[in-house]
């Protein structure tokens, strides 16, 4: 008897396949599912006929085929319903295609965003400081008290004699370590910062930067070495070369401007790297005893390295990029370009 | 810093190439930023050292002369010239000499302009060389007369041969104090090419070393604490004139205008020993009567300056001075403003027979703060500023007074006059060969490290592993061990650090969920075809003051201000990101008709009894011109307008999962009456868009097309986030969709009516369209038409037409009873 039913639900099928319109498809509605003659109805209602042992499996059997063909008929119902629209006209495939409105992320963020995905690589996680913010943190817990000959380097906007507009993302080294005290610390932190500098194809007064900041029981400087080829070989391709140059930074010591082969002449020499052969990519260095011991953390049982990359800067060694003055602009000319 | 290299190698022997060395230097840390090859375009075969043989008038100009000019070749040539330092009469004087074809500098020009030197006539006479000034040969800037060589120099030799010279132009970070000097840059030059520099080939007089009073000088230092130390030489009877073209020519090679044979010493040893010097006319100076001619011994007295104390520099600028000033005073008062400038009353002049000079040591900051409050960068003043050691006032007098004696004749006076009050102690730090691997991850041997310190100088003595290092007293910057490795790490060489990755533990790792919201709004965005812009954050009351037409202008104290602002222009912090993304937009259609733009950036907002602003994020969003970008398939170009931007928050909203969400009409200044509204996500209002105000557009030189405009708090939208999104499940059975066409009074909003027919639906009715909103015949005045598709699905079950039309009829009813709505036919 159960054959019955499976011969029954095969028929069925193929009468569904070939309705082809919705009264067509109400035709077979009721030759199957018709509440008064339609086959399944029949078959349900012949189960009283049955010998009482066949009864359960044929009824079941019988119920779960009226489902099954219910369901297939609405999803039949709903395939008919849909209007078509068939497209017989001849196709130019060489006309252009209806234009998508397209945004961009800024290249600043794109560049950002790469360097996030590679220091994260290494476990450095990304967290951000003011960017107003104290003297105190913007230099002299950097080692820089009033007056000193080091303040030279950043020219500064101040609000008040306590007060500036943060000059680096260096204060965020004292905020995250006091933070995280006395964790192991792998962080990078970006964010506007701004020098009393006037505007030129070299240098904007807001410009980002990315403060790297590691710091441990075992943290070397050859480890910063390590880091800063890793990054250069991720960010700009995997045969550069990196090499360090001593420098002056008073928070770290010893200190370090990170130079790599220039990409554009591969070391020959031209005028972006006016034909050294090099370029700067970041200065860099071991965190000083003292600003370590300012964060919180024993300077004889830590030790820690400390970068500081502008992401402009990247992103012009990267896309040859020779003036500054385009990232904050907003020229839709210039954004659009990347992306 | 400029380092002539023939200077330099009175001390080193130069055993590099030039850019090998200037290469090792900078990646020691003495950074070279240029390499200046002198005389490099000096012809050898066409410039020679000449010498006059004969100076004769010019027959027809009283100004001109010939002078006849032997330049190796033993016939001499005929040049006229109108130099003012040769005279008819001249004989023997070396000078620089061209012939025809030389390259040389137009010495009447005010810009950098090169010629050919062609033969000519001058006044009737043939003239086929030049004998040359400075400025003709790119030296200096002196066109006064021709330049004069040394007696000695050799003839018929080609002038590149006799002077040509190569100047490497020192970047020094501000550590570098000690480099500041041709002597400090010998000695780094040294430790990196393993040799010893030759300093101090003179007579020492330090022998006779003398106390604070000698029978020509009284010294007092009220001060100490801005002076440690100051001392004093005396040479009598000189004789001022120009000093040898030598001196002059390193003088100007060094970058210093030569002045006179008294100065250009004191110059010349700041520039060898990093000591700035001043020199005094001796007669000049009064005792403590203030008499001058002293009828007892003249003082110098180290002092702060008295309250608007007056005194004239040197510049002969009259300068009032603040009471941090430190000042040089005789007598009768101040002489000189401390280690920036002298005074005009006591300079040395053509008449001066006597000279004191002071060699002194001064508190950097003091030095530093001076200069920069009375605006005078001078040499002196850059190197005190930086910091000199006091055993340098020693050391740097001696060799100025043998220098004026042997230049400018003279005697020296007995003695050396010092008062030292405040010594420096010596310095003695301590390290270990396992202090240097913990910190630079390379393993040395205490000898490697000796070895190197010792290079630089250092005196070392190890104790059971700790090695004792002296550091030298020019040593300013070296006091930790930190300092000491990074002497090792320089001299050992960055190039040969290995390599490593941290091995170090690793730090926990979170996740920074407002950092994520941010990137997540910011594809959002750019999904909706926006395009992100970085605006300044700093900008100016009056464009602020442009969102707000006719409203109280904004009030500086609510803002974080500059005190030393670039421009005017970039003066305040802003608190909207609205003004200058509208600037942005406006920019932008001077060169393309459809501007789409967001920010996501910080405002700074002051607040009481807090010495920082607080700093949260916005979102800004601007839109203007046609919708879609002009093509073949665009059929009609509609201009961007409220509903755009609408549209671009409820995807931001949704694709955020914020359901919640609500929109009311508000009058606000920025925007058209009747064209704004407010966001309210879960009740909380988290900001406004709109159609820019006519009178907004045209403050910012806007179009007159519509320019929707939005603000919003991001850290409010961000905290409504929740971090994650449960499943729904979907409904098997089939959906019932069935058109409603409602006419209602014109002020009904349509979320009113929206939220009126969710209700009534219940839980059968799932979606609900907006298809269309009409107005006109047959639609009555004062009244409008809205056609919704609802879309009705049980979870469990197949709706029957009958259940459908049940529910239509009862949302239809609702609707008349509440607001009456009535169904259009
Ligand atoms: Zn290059």
């Amino acid at each position: 008897m159960v054959e019955k039913v499976q011969m029954l639900k095969e028929e069925a099928m193929q009468a569904l396949q070939a309705a082809s319109n919705l009264p067509e498809l109400d035709d077979w509605r009721v030759k199957y599912l018709g509440r008064k003659g339609g086959a399944v109805t029949q078959l349900l209602r012949s189960i009283p006929e049955l010998p009482a042992e066949e009864r359960p499996a044929f009824g079941q059997a019988a119920n779960e085929l009226k489902g099954f063909l219910q369901e297939r008929y609405e999803a039949r119902h709903a395939e008919l319903s849909r209007p078509t629209v068939e497209m017989t006209e001849a196709i130019d495939v060489t006309l252009p295609g209806r234009p998508v409105n397209l945004g961009r992320l800024h290249l600043t963020i794109q560049t950002l965003r790469e360097m996030y995905a590679i220091f994260g690589q290494m476990g450095f996680q990304v967290e951000e400081w003011p960017e107003v913010e104290t003297d105190l943190l913007n230099f002299e817990l950097l080692n820089m008290p009033p007056h000193h000959p080091a303040r030279d380097m950043w020219d500064t906007f101040y609000v008040n004699p306590k007060v500036v507009l943060r000059t680096h993302t260096s204060p965020g080294q004292i905020r995250s370590m006091r933070k995280h005290c006395s964790d192991p610390i792998r962080i990078i932190l970006p964010g506007k910062c701004y020098r009393y500098e006037a505007v030129t194809a070299r240098s904007e007064f807001m410009f980002y930067q990315v403060e790297g900041l590691a710091v441990g029981r075992r943290i070397t400087l050859a480890d910063l070495k390590g880091t800063m080829v890793d990054f250069a070989r991720q960010m700009f391709g995997a045969d550069r070369e990196v090499r360090f140059r001593c420098s002056y930074f008073p928070f770290t010591e010893p200190s370090v401007e990170v130079d790599m082969d220039c990409i554009i002449c591969g070391g020959e020499g031209c005028r972006v790297c006016k034909h050294t052969g090099w370029v700067e990519i970041c200065g860099a260095g071991m965190v000083h005893p003292q600003v370590l011991s300012n964060g919180g953390y024993d300077p004889d049982v830590y030790s820690g390295f400390a970068f500081g990359m502008g992401p402009e800067r990247v992103a012009m060694l990267k896309h040859d990029i020779d003036d500054i003055r385009y990232f904050y602009s907003n020229d839709l000319r210039f954004l659009k370009q990347f992306g | 810093m400029r380092v002539p290299i023939s200077w330099l190698k009175d001390y080193i022997d130069l055993t590099l190439p030039i850019e090998e060395l200037a290469e090792r230097m900078t990646l020691a840390g003495l950074e070279v930023g240029a390499i200046e090859h002198i005389g490099a375009k000096w012809d050898r075969e066409k410039i020679f050292v000449g010498e006059i043989v004969e100076v004769r008038r010019h027959p027809d100009a009283d100004r001109l002369t010939i002078a006849v000019v032997e330049y190796g070749t033993g016939e001499p040539m005929a040049v006229v010239t109108g130099a003012p330092n040769i005279r008819v009469g001249d004989k023997g004087q070396k000078v620089p000499f061209a012939t025809r074809g030389s390259r040389l500098i137009d010495g009447h020009s005010e810009e950098l302009r090169y010629f050919t030197l062609k033969p000519s006539k001058i006044r009737g006479v043939r003239s086929e060389g030049m004998v040359c000034s400075e400025k003709e040969l790119g030296i200096s800037d002196d066109h006064e007369g021709i330049m004069i060589l040394e007696d000695d120099a050799p003839t018929g030799v080609p002038l590149q041969d006799y002077m040509g010279d190569t100047v490497l132009e020192l970047d020094l970070t501000p550590n570098l104090a000690r480099c500041f000097s041709m002597v400090g840059v010998a000695r780094e030059v040294a430790a990196l090419s393993s040799q010893k520099c030759r300093l101090g080939e003179w007579p020492q007089l330090s022998e006779r070393i003398g106390k604070p009073s000698l029978p020509w000088v009284e010294l007092e230092i009220a001060d100490p604490d801005l002076c440690p130390r100051y001392t004093a030489a005396l040479v009598r009877d000189v004789q001022i004139g120009s000093s040898p073209p030598w001196l002059q020519r390193r003088l100007t090679l060094a970058g210093m205008r030569p002045i006179n044979n008294i100065v250009d010493v004191t110059n010349y040893v700041m520039l060898e020993w990093g000591q700035p010097l001043h020199a005094f006319d001796y007669d000049l100076l009064r005792d403590r009567d203030g008499v001058t001619p002293p009828s007892g011994v003249p003082v110098i007295i180290v002092r702060r300056a008295r309250r608007a104390e007056l005194m004239t520099t040197l510049d002969g600028v009259g300068r009032a001075l603040s009471e941090d000033t430190l000042l040089i005073t005789d007598g009768g008062g101040p002489v000189a403003i401390a280690g920036v400038m002298g005074g005009l009353e006591s300079e040395v002049a053509e008449k001066t027979t006597n000279v004191l000079i002071e060699s002194a040591n001064f508190n950097n900051i003091s030095i530093r703060r001076t200069s920069q409050a009375l605006k005078i960068p001078s040499e002196a003043a850059a190197r005190f500023g930086r910091g000199v050691p006091p055993q340098l006032t020693m050391i740097a007098v001696e060799r100025s007074a043998r220098l004026m004696q042997e230049l400018a004749g003279g005697t020296i006076e007995e003695g050396i006059a010092d008062a030292y009050p405040v010594r420096p102690e010596v310095k003695v730090v301590d390290l270990t060969a396992k202090e240097v691997e913990r910190i630079l991850g390379i393993a040395l041997d205490t000898e490697q490290i000796v070895s190197i310190l010792e290079s630089l100088e250092f005196e070392c003595q190890v104790e059971g592993g700790v090695i004792r290092a002296t550091v030298p007293h020019y040593r300013l910057d070296v006091s930790i061990p930190a300092d000491l490795i990074e002497e090792v790490a320089r001299v050992y060489g960055y190039d040969r650090l290995p390599t490593t990755l941290m091995d170090d533990e690793l730090p926990p790792q979170q996740r920074d969920y407002s950092l994520e919201g941010e990137e997540r709004v910011r594809d959002i965005l750019v999904g909706c075809g926006l395009t992100e812009a970085i605006t300044y954050s700093l900008s100016n009351l009056e464009s602020f003051a442009k969102l707000d037409p006719g409203g109280a202008p904004p009030d500086p104290a609510d803002y974080v201000k500059l005190s030393n602002p670039l421009t005017t222009e970039r003066e305040y912090m802003r608190r909207t990101l609205m003004a200058s993304l509208l600037e942005a937009v406006r920019d932008n259609l001077r060169y393309t008709e459809r501007v789409a733009l967001f920010e996501i950036g910080r405002i700074y907002l002051p607040q009481p009894g807090q010495e920082l602003p607080d700093e949260p994020r916005r979102l800004a969003i601007a839109m203007t011109g046609p919708r879609d970008r002009r093509s073949w398939r665009t059929e009609e170009q509609r201009y961007v307008d409220f509903y755009d931007l609408k549209g671009v928050v409820e995807t931001l909203l949704d694709r955020l999962g914020l359901t919640a969400q609500s929109f009311a009409p508000v009058e606000h200044p920025t925007f058209r009456s009747g064209g704004a509204a407010t966001i309210e996500v879960a009740d909380v209002e988290i900001g406004v868009f709109g159609e820019v105000d006519p009178k907004v557009r045209t403050s910012f030189d806007l179009p007159a097309q519509p320019v929707a405009l939005l603000e919003l708090d991001l850290e409010e939208l961000l905290a409504q986030v929740e971090p994650v999104r449960y499943h729904r499940p979907i409904s098997r059975f089939p959906a019932v969709s069935q058109d409603m066409s409602l006419v209602v009074d014109e002020h009904v909003p349509a979320q009113q009516l929206e939220d009126l027919i969710r209700r009534a639906g219940g839980e059968l009715l799932v979606e609900v369209t907006l298809f269309d909103v009409y107005r006109g015949e047959p639609i009555p005045p004062g009244k409008k038409s809205l056609a919704y598709s609802l879309t009705y699905r049980h979870a469990e079950k197949t709706l029957t037409d009958r259940q459908v039309a049940k529910v239509h009829a009862r949302i239809a009813k609702r609707l008349e009873k509440e607001i009456g709505a009535r169904l259009r036919e």
